[in-house]
């Protein structure tokens, strides 16, 4: 799983099936610093994000299936999985 | 998934099999400004997108999952045409 900041909302009416009433936000990974790190993607919020929240992604299918509790749709692989409240850095290499 | 815009399209008569009927299409892969970010792909298209659509499209085993319940072997689709991105990065970009 990674950390990333929350971006922006994608509002898109034409999609397949699956992802018909599912919310689909802009996350940028980050360090625990909260720089920026690597590039932008776009996640299936599961755990009711808003813009500018830092959250866990998880970006493989397996995973997005027990999260989103859809064990028959296999078209979703980033899934927003938590909200983070706090980051601890003990050793800053 | 990640964020792309549809730059053209592929024809292939002699290919495998389960690319039946799927139509190909050229996609490009773009950075949070919309500006170009990485190598251009080809996708299967699952919601009849056109050229010049922002496209949100997925890669690996998931893309193939649009056109099979078994697995297939494309592995980038795309999921679906963006019509505008609210928020905090659609002020650099005017939202398109």
């Amino acid at each position: 799983m990674i950390l990333a900041r929350v971006t922006a909302n994608v509002v898109a009416d034409t999609k397949i099936e699956d992802y018909k009433n599912l919310k689909i936000m802009m996350v940028q990974p980050i360090k625990p610093d909260g720089s920026d790190d690597g590039k932008m993607m776009l996640a299936v919020d599961n755990a009711q994000a808003g813009i500018g929240d830092t959250v866990i992604i998880c970006d493989e299918g397996g995973s997005a299936r027990m999260l989103m509790d859809t064990p028959n749709i296999m078209t979703i692989r980033t899934v927003i999985a938590g909200i983070v409240d706090e980051v601890t850095l003990d050793i800053n290499d | 998934m990640k964020l792309g815009r549809v730059i053209g399209r592929v024809v292939a008569d002699r290919k495998h099999e389960a690319f039946e009927g799927t139509k190909l299409m050229l996609i490009q892969p773009l950075d949070s400004e919309r500006k170009p970010s990485g190598d251009v792909l080809v996708g299967m298209d699952a919601v009849r997108a056109g050229e010049g659509d922002l496209i949100m499209y997925e890669s690996s085993k998931e893309a193939g999952q649009c056109f099979s319940n078994w697995y297939h072997p494309g592995d980038v689709a795309i999921m679906g045409i963006i019509d505008h991105i609210e928020g905090e990065d659609a002020a650099k970009t005017g939202g398109a």
